[in-house]
């Protein structure tokens, strides 16, 4: 019986001294190729963003974008070499060049045209009202005034 | 006034670009459009090249199921026309990653030169609407047969390329 407990007891300690041995993996985390596969879109499935991307050439995308953070390479060079290989149309921010720049320019000018469309179009509605008002009231004013001469005169 | 203007103008380029989308791929009687294709083995492939000849310009992917379908035909009839002169088969990788185009390359036995469309060039510049698609052009630079989809037989591949050398 002691010499049990006295084996329990040693691998009880030798089982606590010993550390975890986690998974020798090395290279980039899902969560590292994620980050950069967010800002991509799929260049085949349109408007899906890589990191989500379900099809087998994502998969193969996100591989690539693995390999080259292996080797070292920056975000910025990661996105350049997606930009050379498909076209700007990969990037989640399109850059600023070519007709680009409408994608940043056109909801702003569309707003502010609105913005001043709206402004002076509900001035000028707003005036015809005002004018037709005072127009009825006058009109009344003087009905009134016709009236009350008419009973006087009856009396 | 200005601001009803600028709406012209953006309603303008709006349409420009709603036209350009509209306009399907580069279709028969079409002049074919100009390009370098560098193919994996760093050649470039340029318009000059393709001077004279009949020119059959396969977009395809490593991904794509229905270009396996169609790859071993595209092969032979390389084969078969390979030692005239007056034919070139040219492969344009669409969006694709190097190591798995090169795998498809062997895979099929592919020898005909076949190249990455950087930028997806090539592809805008014949309005490319997915792979595989395939375009013939004949002696001339003119845009003469598409084929939208795979080949199903070595046969209409042959009959093709012999009927525009013909021309």
């Amino acid at each position: 019986m002691r010499k049990y407990a006295f084996a329990v007891l040693i691998i009880l300690i030798i089982s606590l001294s010993v550390g975890n041995a986690d998974a020798q993996g090395g290279g980039p985390s899902d969560n590292e190729i994620n980050a950069i596969a967010k800002n991509l879109y799929c260049p085949v499935c349109e408007s899906v963003p890589l990191d989500v991307c379900p099809t087998v050439a994502c998969q193969q995308w996100r591989q690539q974008i693995a390999d080259k953070l292996s080797l070292g390479w920056t975000e910025d060079q990661i996105y350049d070499f997606f930009v050379d290989q498909y076209g700007d149309r990969v990037l989640a921010t399109p850059p600023l060049r070519g007709l680009n720049w409408l994608i940043y320019m056109l909801p702003p000018i569309v707003i502010l045209i609105a913005a001043i469309f709206l402004y002076r179009n509900l001035r000028n509605w707003r005036k015809p009202q005002l004018e037709m008002n005072e127009a009825r009231s006058s009109s009344k004013g003087d009905y009134i005034e016709q009236l009350e001469d008419e009973l006087e005169a009856r009396k | 006034m200005l601001a009803w203007g600028l709406v012209l103008v953006l309603l303008g380029v709006v349409a420009i670009q709603l036209f350009e989308s509209q306009k399907g791929v580069v279709g028969r009687g079409e002049r074919a459009p100009e390009f370098t294709l560098t193919t994996f083995d760093g050649v470039e492939i340029t318009s000059d090249d393709m001077k004279g000849k009949v020119v059959v310009v396969n977009f395809w992917a490593s991904w794509c199921k229905p270009c396996e379908q169609e790859a071993e035909e595209l092969q032979i009839a390389w084969e078969y026309f390979e030692e005239r002169g007056d034919v070139l088969f040219l492969g344009v990788d669409y969006v694709d990653t190097e190591k798995e185009a090169l795998e498809y390359l062997e895979r099929f036995q592919i020898t005909y030169p076949n190249g990455p469309d950087l930028g997806t060039r090539i592809a805008q510049a014949f309005r490319l609407r997915g792979v595989p698609e395939t375009y013939f052009v004949n002696k001339s630079g003119e845009v003469v047969f598409v084929q939208i989809g795979p080949f199903t037989t070595l046969q209409e591949i042959v009959d093709l390329v012999e009927s525009f050398l013909e021309l």
